[in-house]
């Protein structure tokens, strides 16, 4: 195995790593959906750094490599109609990912704000945050945008 | 390198995409549910959380992507191409989905006593079997990935 085809394997393993953390934070946010307490909510933040990280590793190495294979492999260039479209998907997925993460912080934020005031009861407040379907709304989004990349990848479009 | 840019018949790309989106969402599950049996600290409610990761979404990922890897292994004509020509990376992809489709129900069983285990109040200790066997497998599918994707041979 050649240079370009470990980079073309870490690539997709990028890919594999972003969509992972996608699902990962899927599965909180229906677990979310029933906690109401500061503790509860606080649990699940070593498991959302577990989504953090892979979708931060998924995002670096699918933009990195992806443009670094486009320039390297014969018969692909970057301004490719589907090359183009990825990258343009991948920048909406940032943003929209971004607006995903803010929604669901909120959460960790008041259970911090009310155990810090001595309430470490059931929350209605704390649970309404935890339901969040703006956050819902925009990861929801942001999946989409994946499964697009996905698509744009696989039928290259106009290659 | 033009093998690796070479464009696929339009026909193989529907099975492929599903192959793909199956193994994406295998390891998701794994993922998700490695974490949540990982830094659960005995907590009930995410060992919980863990084991139906595991058996909502991993499993199901893996019937997806086992399908249609078959599928998609007969629409490009493996089936016609004796044993000894096929390349070592496929049968590295079916040796790792087929041995860790074995060790994911194995995993699930576990998991499954476990998780009655735990709400009868007999302790974690088989899920925490379970987290050692979804690592074990993230690992082995880790390096399916990088096989199917990198071709070596």
């Amino acid at each position: 195995m050649g240079f370009k085809e470990w980079m073309l394997a870490l690539h997709v393993l990028a890919a594999f790593s972003l969509v992972a953390g996608s699902i990962l934070f899927w599965v909180l946010v229906v677990a979310v959906r029933r906690i109401d307490t500061p503790d509860d909510t606080l649990r699940l933040g070593p498991v959302a750094k577990v989504g953090n990280v892979t979708i931060g590793v998924g995002m670096g190495g699918t933009i990195i490599l992806g443009v670094y294979l486009a320039f390297a492999l014969d018969g692909y260039a970057i301004w490719d109609g589907w090359i183009l479209a990825a990258i343009v998907l991948w920048i909406v997925g940032a943003a929209l990912g971004r607006q995903t993460g803010a929604a669901y912080m909120a959460g960790p934020k008041k259970a911090l704000e009310l155990k810090e005031a001595g309430q470490t009861g059931p929350s209605a407040e704390l649970l309404a945050i935890n339901r969040t379907s703006r956050g819902v709304l925009f990861h929801a989004l942001t999946s989409a945008i994946v499964l697009l990349i996905l698509i744009d990848m696989i039928w290259k479009p106009g290659a | 390198m033009s093998v690796l840019a070479t464009v696929r018949p339009d026909s193989w790309n529907f099975p492929l995409f599903l192959h793909v989106l199956g193994a994406m969402i295998l390891v998701g599950g794994l993922v998700a549910g490695a974490a949540a049996l990982a830094f659960a600290r005995g907590d009930a409610r995410i060992l919980r959380l863990g084991f139906w990761s595991l058996m909502l979404v991993s499993f199901p990922g893996w019937i997806l992507m086992r399908l249609a890897a078959q599928w998609i292994y007969s629409r490009e004509g493996w089936d016609d191409v004796p044993d000894k020509l096929v390349p070592s990376w496929l049968g590295i992809g079916f040796l790792l989905a087929d041995a860790g489709g074995l060790v994911l129900v194995i995993t699930l069983i576990i998991g499954g006593i476990g998780v009655r285990r735990l709400q009868a109040g007999k302790g974690s200790g088989l899920l925490r079997a379970t987290l050692v066997l979804s690592v074990v497998l993230l690992a082995a599918y880790v390096v399916a990935v990088w096989a199917m994707a990198g071709k070596p041979s």
